[in-house]
């Protein structure tokens, strides 16, 4: 509702809204702040922190009066309400190709570029394992415009699946990858028919739903998955049959091509065997999304009532994005169980599936190249200060609602139809 | 005969718990058609406001159990309240006519930020108080206290405080002017707004009334099982957003009833069947219900208008 009356902003408002503020902040940071309770000699203890709450009503004071005299000063929301959004342009175009080939290439290049740095390897795989997820998510969220909040249970099922086949069955990772891609989808197939004709919060909270009940069969399901111990000793991905290892029965891949073992080169590996999933991942998707069916989720997205008027089947096309997202989660399953080597219901959890999901939005739905640049931000960021690590989530929280309030359409904002008729406005 | 009727009574104390947070959810969905994510968060943090303000009490010397209880839902009512306009403030009124995921991914947001921050600023471990509330009643007396049914006397309050609070809360939203402002809202935004009246306020004050309810719930769940920590608003959250989705979201004696049929399930589930997958017998449920009356148990087929 914007026909809110515009209200006389000066000196005294500002004053009289940051005195506001800080009351809040002071009714907020009395619990929290002000007042912790510790385990004491008998029982809990409380214990006060005036400085620290005092402190922040302070904060909150001057944000509140700086941020008012920002907004008035360059008059922010007013404008941006008022401007008219840029006409679409033609999606493939523009100077984010070129972005994004040189992304590309610098991915190629990093193992050489960081020869013998073994750690900036590993994150740059964990990083791709987020971009391979997130593309995958998009499909779901940022195509065809359905929340799934837990993505990680086919994430889960790939993985496991990889799990036990391998430790019971003796499969190979290769042999093992689309049986989990094709369970994976089996899964989301099984989720989505009944779910998808609902109205979207309803499916929010169901696939929220399948991934607890996932996770709690992992957990209680002890004689097959483990339970909250998991799965170890998960054989590691082969080079075209050649293990990758110090010594074996048969040829590894050092015997073969004649070099010296060392444990670099199942990094570097494991690096390019991502980087090709993530490669094919993409190519899949943005291949997809010129096809009639990616068109059709696009429309589903922006106008499910003028689909159906169009005699579109939207169950169908949801459910094929739907199983699309999950097969791609099931191989990033696959390749994240053969990383690790061990797998537990601990890296599946709804906070996976939150960051997952940041990734997208934060990235911008429907964004292949934003995807990339969230997922490198959500690991790096951790990872280049280890102090900063308890704040993690915190931060993480406040970014993920600060950037929808500036950005509600996400840093890439890319929300608008591949094919657009021309002359109409494709956002809405 | 005698374990079913003692599971009737913890399903009955758990569905009165659910209920009460369920209201929350079921209103804000009303109002702006959003699930409110933060909402199991807000209940946790109630929870923790309870367990400061008992040990307060405790320390500063009073020892009367129906003052401290008395005192205790006033000042987390109150506080959290302030938490519920926090979070609409932040989370939902910058993003109001934005595309529908923005809020719930802002909401999502403020319910980590809320998780993290509690962790943070109140300690990762389990928080215990002693039990405040000793003793019960065996129902069918002279069987001893393994044999008949046995309520406690936190049950019994609990039960008590929630029927008493759902029926003023009900005659709150149906004979008051704000209540009838609410329900106003609900129904058409913009005409509430050429009327003259101040949508936001509205909505900003539902926000508060649901968080209050969920207080009364943290408070409760604080006396009854006398442990919490961080973790717990997201379980109750989910359970209670069943409960509303159950009853038919959006309507308020259906939060109450679909409370109710998720505590006994899981009572029940739980002791007939098996402990461990009381959670998943829930989730099943509520696809099955889905799938079957997808407006919920009491609410209206939604009939969507181009």
């Amino acid at each position: 509702m914007s026909t809110t009356i515009m209200q006389k902003v000066d000196r005294q408002f500002r004053v009289r809204d940051a005195l506001g503020a800080a009351l809040v902040a002071g009714l907020v940071g009395l619990p929290m702040l002000g007042l912790t309770t510790r385990d004491g000699a008998n029982g809990l203890q409380v214990e006060t922190r005036w400085a620290l709450l005092a402190g922040f009503i302070v904060v909150a004071f001057a944000g509140r009066l700086i941020l008012q005299w920002t907004l008035q000063r360059f008059s922010f929301l007013s404008k941006r309400r008022l401007r008219a959004r840029p006409a679409p342009e033609v999606a493939g175009n523009g100077a984010l190709v070129w972005v994004g080939a040189a992304c590309v290439a610098f991915a190629v290049l990093l193992p050489a570029l960081f020869a013998g740095n073994r750690y900036v390897v590993d994150t740059a795989t964990t990083v791709l394992i987020y971009v391979m997820l997130g593309w995958g998510l998009n499909v779901v969220v940022g195509l065809a415009g359905l929340l799934d909040l837990g993505y990680v249970a086919f994430y889960a099922v790939g993985a496991y699946t990889y799990g036990l086949l391998s430790t019971h069955f003796g499969f190979g990772f290769w042999e093992a990858l689309p049986i989990a891609g094709g369970l994976a989808a089996a899964f989301g197939m099984l989720l989505g028919y009944p779910t998808l004709r609902l109205r979207g919060d309803y499916l929010a909270i169901v696939t929220l739903g399948f991934g607890e009940i996932i996770r709690l069969l992992l957990v209680n399901w002890g004689d097959v998955t483990g339970g909250p111990n998991g799965i170890s000793s998960i054989p590691k991905p082969t080079f075209f049959g050649l293990p990758m290892q110090a010594s074996s029965d048969g040829p590894t891949f050092a015997t073969v091509f004649g070099v010296d073992y060392s444990p670099a080169q199942r990094v570097v590996f494991l690096y390019y065997l991502i980087l090709a999933l993530a490669l094919l991942t993409n190519l899949l998707v943005s291949r997809l999304r010129r096809l009639p069916v990616g068109r059709a989720w696009e429309a589903v997205r922006e106008d499910e009532i003028a689909c159906k008027a169009m005699g579109i089947n939207v169950t169908n096309v949801k459910l094929s994005a739907f199983a699309t997202g999950a097969m791609l989660a099931g191989f990033a399953g696959v390749f994240f169980a053969a990383r690790q080597g061990f797998i537990s219901p601990e890296s599946f959890t709804f906070s996976e599936s939150a960051t997952i999901l940041a990734i997208v939005v934060l990235g911008g739905m429907g964004s292949q190249l934003g995807v990339v640049l969230a997922a490198a931000l959500l690991v790096i960021l951790p990872e280049l200060g280890r102090d900063f690590a308890e704040y993690r989530m915190l931060l993480f929280g406040i970014a993920m609602v600060f950037i929808m309030i500036v950005r509600p359409g996400g840093l890439i904002s890319h929300r608008r139809a591949t094919v657009s008729a021309p002359g109409v406005e494709a956002n809405r | 005969m005698s374990q079913a009727l003692q599971q009737l009574i913890n399903g009955l104390t758990l569905g009165a718990i659910y209920g009460l947070i369920a209201i929350g959810y079921t209103m804000v969905y009303g109002i702006i058609g959003m699930i409110n994510f933060a909402h199991g968060d807000i209940y946790m943090v109630s929870a923790f406001i309870a367990v400061t303000c008992f040990t307060l009490l405790a320390s500063g010397g009073i020892s009367s159990v129906v003052a401290s209880i008395a005192i205790t839902l006033i000042v987390s009512i109150v506080l959290t309240s302030v938490f519920g306009w926090t979070v609409e403030r932040v989370g939902y009124r910058p993003l109001r006519g934005s595309n529908r995921l923005a809020p719930l991914i802002s909401s999502i947001g403020i319910s980590i930020f809320l998780q993290n921050m509690v962790q943070l600023t109140q300690g990762a471990r389990v928080k215990s108080i002693p039990p405040l509330v000793t003793g019960g009643v065996n129902l069918f007396a002279g069987e001893g206290l393994h044999g008949g049914p046995y309520v406690s006397y936190v049950q019994l309050l609990i039960v008590i405080v929630t029927i008493v609070l759902m029926s003023g809360f009900t005659l709150f939203i149906n004979k008051t002017p704000f209540g009838r402002q609410q329900r106003a809202c609900e129904q058409d935004q913009r005409m509430m707004q050429f009327l003259g009246y101040n949508v936001d306020r509205i909505i900003a004050l539902t926000f508060m009334i649901g968080a209050a309810l969920a207080a009364v719930a943290g408070v409760m769940v604080t006396i009854y099982y006398g442990v919490i920590d961080f973790s717990i608003g997201f379980q109750a959250g989910i359970k209670a957003f069943t409960a509303a989705v159950l009853g038919g979201i959006g309507s308020i004696p259906g939060a109450m009833l679909g409370g109710l049929i998720i505590g006994l399930i899981e009572a029940f589930w739980a002791a007939y069947l098996s402990p461990e997958y009381k959670d998943v017998a829930t989730f099943v449920i509520l696809i099955i219900v889905l799938m079957f009356r997808p407006s919920g148990l009491l609410g209206r087929p939604e009939v969507e208008k181009v």
